[in-house]
């Protein structure tokens, strides 16, 4: 007879792991990624492919250097990748999405303690240092040309510029913004393919409904008092992926119901702030940013009471 | 509302297989501690001939319990042995004679009040079957006269995967559970009883329905099909929907909360006066040949027991005692069947090789599947840094260890396991605050 295992209970595991976590959250980006080639063409592939291995090359280089564990198999550093891409202009120099990467990984994840320790959206933020530091090409929106793999380089003004300014008769089509036949970043156009990946994720569990449902419904109230075009804001700029990949991020966001619903309403209403009252035409980074630093605050007051005494629900 | 947990494969193989009795074993070795208390108090020497259902030891002190034989043969030795728990305990082996022959002493108890009925209780060495093995006369003292106690809740919940030993009591002794209720209502003058059984069951639902209906006080409550529906505040609860308070009992609620096998048992004592020699317990697991459910004599080995279900499919690689959410790994297959025991559940390589442990992410799995609502990350970041008020703060004394938090982490870290050296961390603590008033 072998030695015996010795181990404490329990004895039985469920199945997800935090890599079946990973791989479900680049399943759920893949419609976006198809939609960013459809609309943008091939260079999105080559962001897109840039920003991955760059983000997985500086997690395995960092790790290396501090002797840590090789964590590249949980797949985070991947989706970290993907996610910043999406939220790029497809005209952006690969150097700068390259140094995005880094900045995404080695700053806000890995100098932090790595996966669930960082205190912020390494893609949200990273794409807020790159439009500081190079806010012409990050703001350089191509015009979409679907289907056209090697379109020629034209570019044009967001939904939510044209809105800023004003000059809501040139705006594309509901159905061109939903379907995302819109200028903006890689993979924050297609509301489809967003929302497509949204409920995968939702129904494999691997979020839930109350921060998305908290945050595009803040957006939705809000624009509605403030008498602005309630679709036209919730179909543009980078809401959808926010909504459903970067609010639901779960190291930067809150854990309980309750904090996952004040977090969306804080997201929305300073996306909202920032859109109609704030220099820039877009705000959902920011809010990101801002809620990210509340996180541990909100959980802290949304903790559920151990069942100690009387049970509510 | 109910108090959920999690879904967890039921792995009910074993429900429509009745119990089958192992050939007794060449010898048994049968441990004075198989109950929550003070161990028993052997009362036979190397060389006393024995019977089955003779005293062999005495309880010692109020919170102990009796052992008797299981066997009739000849004590071999009275030895100090390491129980899978960790703890060194007097253990009496008998070798067997393979006659089976029954004690003299072995008669129906006189039965005639609360008194006497305690007391048969107390000698039927009977503790509760369900897991804990807690003394059960001890859950029946107390005086009603000043509405103590107004319900009975029988737990049937079974929540563990594999283990089916309480379904078939349910389903084969259903005669005893129902006497078992009368000599209850008789005795302990409580009007009340709840039958709490797991949705998963619907043969034992439906049998006991059928009786339940025509026995006046009885209902039968069917539990959502979750773990730890068995969980002793999440059973009181979901049953009554009265809380046990923190720290305390269900006795703190008017309530008794006994196994159904420890009631088909006790029906059964007063009926014939044989003591608790013998267990029904499940044979499960990946390792094993021929699942099934078995009746072993107490003191039998693991290695009896795993031989009368066919042997081995695959070399296993880890035993346990009970299911495998609370279940305890045995370190070898000498450890003999107690009291308490269930189920043995042999896992091969595969299922027993532990999930590699990483970094938390904060995904908040654990806190959202936890039956009491506390927060298993929270508590491993004050464990991790010592501070005894933060895990007083977090409750940590309420954890029931049912393993909810670990089972659903998705990083596999040892969330259970931390709130139990939390739980140690906090008594330690709460002690030393006690010491210091006491010395002010």
């Amino acid at each position: 007879m072998s030695q015996m295992i010795s181990a404490v209970s329990p004895h039985f595991h469920h199945p997800r792991t935090t890599r079946s976590i990973m791989l479900d959250v680049i399943i759920a980006l893949v419609p976006a990624m198809i939609a960013s080639v459809l609309i943008f063409g091939l260079r999105s592939l080559m962001v897109i492919a840039d920003c991955v291995a760059v983000c997985m090359l500086s997690e395995w280089v960092f790790e290396k250097l501090c002797k840590k564990e090789n964590t590249l198999g949980d797949l985070s550093a991947v989706v970290t990748g993907i996610i910043l891409a999406l939220n790029l202009p497809v005209g952006v120099p690969l150097w700068q999405a390259a140094l995005g990467s880094v900045i995404a990984i080695v700053v806000i994840k890995q100098l932090f303690g790595g996966i669930g320790q960082n205190f912020a959206n390494p893609a949200a933020t990273a794409r807020i240092i790159l439009m500081t530091a190079f806010s012409s090409s990050l703001t350089n929106w191509a015009v979409p040309q679907p289907f056209n793999f090697m379109p020629d380089a034209t570019t044009g003004a967001t939904p939510l510029a044209l809105m800023t300014k004003g000059e809501t008769e040139s705006l594309p089509s509901y159905l061109d913004m939903f379907l995302g036949n819109t200028g903006g970043c890689l993979g924050e156009t297609c509301a489809l393919a967003l929302i497509l990946g949204g409920v995968y994720l939702l129904i494999r569990g691997v979020i839930t409904w109350h921060t998305p449902v908290a945050f595009l419904g803040t957006v939705a109230v809000m624009s509605l008092v403030c008498g602005q075009d309630v679709l036209a804001q919730l179909l543009s700029g980078g809401l959808m992926i926010a909504a459903f990949f970067m609010a639901t991020d779960y190291s930067s966001s809150p854990a309980t119901k309750w904090g996952k619903i004040i977090f969306g309403v804080g997201c929305g209403l300073i996306t909202i702030l920032i859109r109609f009252w704030g220099n820039f035409p877009e705000g959902v980074s920011f809010s990101l940013l801002l809620m990210n630093i509340l996180t541990p605050y909100i959980e802290k007051l949304t903790r559920k009471k151990p069942l100690i005494g009387e049970v509510d629900n | 509302m109910k108090l959920k947990g999690i879904r967890v494969p039921h792995k009910k193989h074993t429900a429509q297989m009745p119990p089958v009795r192992i050939p007794v074993p060449k010898t048994v070795t049968i441990p004075m501690a198989m109950h929550i208390g003070r161990p028993a108090k052997p009362i036979v020497k190397r060389g006393d001939e024995v019977k089955v259902g003779q005293l062999i030891a005495e309880a010692d002190g109020y919170i102990s319990a009796p052992v008797h034989s299981s066997v009739s043969g000849k004590v071999q030795k009275i030895d100090e042995m390491m129980t899978a728990m960790g703890a060194k305990v007097a253990c009496v082996v008998i070798e067997t004679d393979g006659l089976q022959t029954v004690s003299e002493t072995v008669a129906p108890p006189d039965v005639h009040d609360l008194k006497s009925f305690i007391d048969a209780v107390r000698q039927s060495g009977s503790v509760g079957l369900g897991g804990a093995g807690f003394p059960t006369f001890v859950k029946f003292s107390f005086n009603n006269d000043e509405k103590a106690v107004d319900t009975v809740v029988i737990n049937a919940a079974e929540c563990e995967p594999y283990i089916t030993s309480d379904t078939r009591t349910l389903l084969d002794r259903t005669d005893d559970v129902f006497s078992g209720i009368a000599l209850l209502k008789k005795y302990l003058n409580v009007k009340r009883y709840i039958i709490g059984i797991e949705g998963n069951k619907p043969e034992a639902i439906a049998k006991a329905q059928a009786v339940a209906s025509q026995t006046e006080g009885v209902e039968v409550h069917v539990l959502p099909p979750m773990y730890p529906q068995g969980g002793e505040k999440v059973l009181v609860y979901n049953t009554t929907g009265r809380l046990i308070p923190q720290g305390g009992l269900p006795l703190d609620v008017h309530v008794v909360v006994l196994n159904v096998t420890t009631l088909a048992f006790i029906a059964k004592y007063v009926e014939t006066g044989m003591p608790l020699v013998e267990k029904c317990l499940t044979v499960d697991g990946s390792a094993v040949k021929e699942p099934k459910n078995v009746i072993a004599p107490i003191g039998a080995s693991i290695a009896d027991v795993l031989e009368s279900a066919g042997g081995f499919k695959s070399e296993p690689a880890k035993v346990l005692y009970g299911g495998p959410m609370m279940g305890i790994a045995v370190p070898d297959l000498t450890a003999p069947i107690l009291k308490n025991t269930n189920a043995i559940i042999a896992m091969d390589e595969r299922e027993a090789q532990p999930p590699k442990t990483t970094a938390c992410i904060n995904c908040g799995a654990c806190l959202t599947h936890c039956p009491l609502r506390l927060d298993p990350r929270a508590i491993a970041k004050a464990y991790k840094k010592g501070e005894a008020e933060d895990l007083k703060t977090l409750c940590v004394d309420l954890c029931m260890e049912c393993g909810c938090c670990s089972y659903v982490c998705p990083a596999k870290r040892h969330l259970v396991q931390t709130n139990k050296l939390a739980k140690a961390v906090l008594r330690n603590y709460q002690a030393q605050q006690k010491a210091k008033e006491g010395a002010k």
